[in-house]
């Protein structure tokens, strides 16, 4: 077995030590150390995810000499290597071009659990990205959400403390909900491991009698998920913690964590109960309906809003239902647009929650529409790239935010039938409002205003970050034909 | 209708037990009773899986008195399934108790209504 295997597994175990380490160090040494090993961590899954595309195929990795059905395994195919990089990307980005915010959110004493936190986080991640075994994704997704719950209540306010508990609840909620439908499936089919569970379950399928209780399965799996994840109508938990927490808690929390079970969720319709099995199912038709209602929910919320950290978080909202919109409509060109969303939104959002901080500081630390007039002439970096991020959520050409919107329409078109209306009407209603509420934003932070002094160019720690974001948004927008083609090829090698 | 529900009691108990904790951590205003409810919900779960492990008249998977056939034991998988849970399910608990203590502190008490009122008036927003 080649050595670049053992990455995926390495990184896990790597991030899993470094939390106890970085409790250890002190907070420059922990931001260093952190530094380093993110950097580290990119270049090892570049260099996989130029093995995988070489080999074009996944492989699983057997943990233990057990082979299925028992023991425990990793999967890496296109999808898990881009995804894995991605996060890692926007997680680096997120935590230097927020770490200056840290430093001052967080007691002097304590920044160290920060990083601490953001090791685990990162372990978490990638576990839940690449594992194989639907128990060992739902052990992940705990420490996800106590992970979570810890960057989130770091910055000791009232109000985040009280958004942490409004998130915990709710997230203990889905994450009851998620294990009752592992623990259902596992009695149905006897395996843990994705693979000898769908072949179970296609066996299980051609059953009529047997199809409720799978279906009721998945279900209970889905409402689990998606509640978690912040999908409509359990949405209302966003304002308040995007809103209040750090500004690099706000980015990873909004741009990976609700992504991550997304991705997991994928990874069950498609590699646990098989496409071809779920599309049988109803769930399809429920997410698209309320994909629909958090586009239209979200976007309205948003235009009300006069705190901007509260509307960029109900954008999310609607942005999460663009996603669970594309997983509605189902088909290749559906599962792709979404996948492709997820990508989009990641890089976007987390660009925006690490701009808005920047204006309010130069608008006297207010995120208020009203105080925040003319920030953006007085702080030029951050007006530039909350204008640039702010224009490919609107979906405006070159931008990632267009390539999305433009492969939704293109999905529903293709799935045809009494979903095209709906969601063309969707589309159309949703780029309105994001265009009002965006633009009014751009033109409220460049017209002219008392204040005059402008600050500085910022230091090289949040400039690379928004660079390199600024970049892999326009990527996203300029190579979106072959990046679609990628997650193809992806969704076709997990089954 | 009845006679499954009695032939699978453990099961409906399970059910039960988790619909009555589900409904708790959801709808109780008390930050303390939503996490009992919590672990009643986890209770349930871990009810239902152990109830599934256990085949009446066989015994845990350990080697004695030289019997080797597999229908001698239980699959132990379910029983390691539950202990993960429980573990998962104490983190949680003892995270979520240490939020409530520390809103308590600031807010001086446990209903999540109020605590959202007296928050209202507190202006933190930036």
């Amino acid at each position: 077995m080649e050595f670049i295997r053992n990455i995926p597994l390495f990184a896990i175990i790597v991030s899993l030590f470094s939390g106890p380490l970085c409790f250890l160090l002190e907070g420059k040494a922990a931001k260093r150390y952190t530094f380093c090993l993110e950097l580290f961590l990119i270049a090892g899954f570049t260099a996989l995810f130029v093995y995988i595309l070489k080999t074009g195929e996944a492989f699983t990795y057997v943990m233990g000499e057990f082979p299925a059905p028992w023991g425990n395994e990793i999967r890496a195919g296109i999808l898990e290597g881009v995804m894995a990089l991605l996060f890692l990307l926007v997680l680096f980005c997120s935590v230097y071009g927020g770490s200056s915010f840290v430093e001052q959110d967080i007691d002097e004493s304590k920044v160290h659990l920060y990083y601490a936190l953001i090791h685990l986080m990162t372990a978490a991640l990638l576990s839940i990205l690449f594992t194989n075994d639907l128990f060992t994704g739902y052990v992940f997704v705990e420490i996800l959400t106590l992970t979570s719950c810890g960057i989130l209540i770091v910055r000791e306010l009232g109000r985040t403390t009280l958004a942490a508990v409004r998130y915990m609840i709710l997230n203990l909620l889905g994450s009851g909900l998620f294990l009752l439908g592992v623990v259902l499936l596992y009695t149905m089919t006897g395996h843990l491991l994705m693979v000898p569970m769908q072949q179970v379950i296609l066996e299980l399928s051609a059953d009529p009698a047997a199809m409720p209780t799978l279906t009721m399965a998945v279900g209970i799996i889905t409402i689990g998920l998606s509640i978690k994840s912040g999908l409509f109508p359990f949405h209302f938990w966003m304002p308040d913690t995007y809103g209040y927490a750090t500004p690099a808690s706000a980015s990873i929390l909004s741009s990976l964590v609700s992504k991550a079970y997304i991705f997991l969720l994928f990874k069950i319709y498609c590699r646990v109960i098989g496409i071809s099995v779920f599309e049988r199912m109803p769930i399809r038709s429920i997410l698209l309906v309320l994909g629909i209602g958090g586009i239209i929910a979200g976007s309205v919320s948003a235009i009300r809003s006069d705190h901007i950290n509260r509307m960029t978080a109900f954008s999310s909202a609607a942005q999460i239902g663009y996603i669970y919109m594309g997983l509605g409509l189902g088909g290749m060109a559906g599962y792709s647009a979404a996948l492709f969303h997820i990508m989009v939104h990641a890089v976007t959002k987390s660009q925006l929650f690490l701009t808005t901080p920047r204006l309010a500081e130069v608008s006297g630390g207010s995120l208020l529409f009203k105080e925040l007039q003319g920030s953006g002439r007085r702080d030029r970096d951050a007006g530039v790239f909350f204008t640039i991020a702010a224009l490919s959520m609107v979906g405006i050409p070159i931008l990632a935010g267009f390539s999305s919107k433009l492969q939704f329409g293109l999905a529903a078109v293709n799935a045809g039938g009494k979903a095209l209306i709906p969601v063309m009407l969707a589309l159309a209603v949703s780029s309105m409002l994001n265009a009002l509420y965006f633009i009014r934003t751009i033109i409220r932070i460049y017209t002219a205003d008392e204040r005059t002094e402008v600050r500085p160019h910022h230091g090289p720690d949040y400039l690379i970050p928004m660079l390199l974001l600024t970049a892999c948004n326009l990527f996203l927008g300029l190579f979106s034909r072959g990046v679609t083609e990628l997650i193809r090829t992806g969704i076709f090698l997990f089954g | 209708m009845i006679e499954h529900l009695l032939a699978n009691n453990e099961e409906a108990a399970a059910v039960i037990l988790f619909g009555i904790g589900f409904t708790m951590l959801l709808f109780h205003k008390n930050l303390i009773k939503k996490l009992i409810g919590m672990n009643i919900m986890d209770s349930g779960i871990f009810l239902f899986l152990a109830s599934m492990g256990y085949i009446e008249g066989r015994r845990a998977p350990i080697l004695t008195e030289g019997v080797q056939e597999v229908s001698a034991y239980i699959n132990p998988v379910p029983a390691g399934l539950v202990l993960t849970g429980i573990v998962v399910s104490v983190s949680v608990t003892a995270v979520m108790l240490s939020l409530s203590i520390r809103l308590y502190k600031r807010y001086h008490t446990l209903d999540l209504d109020e605590i959202y009122l007296r928050s209202r008036h507190q202006m933190e927003d930036r």
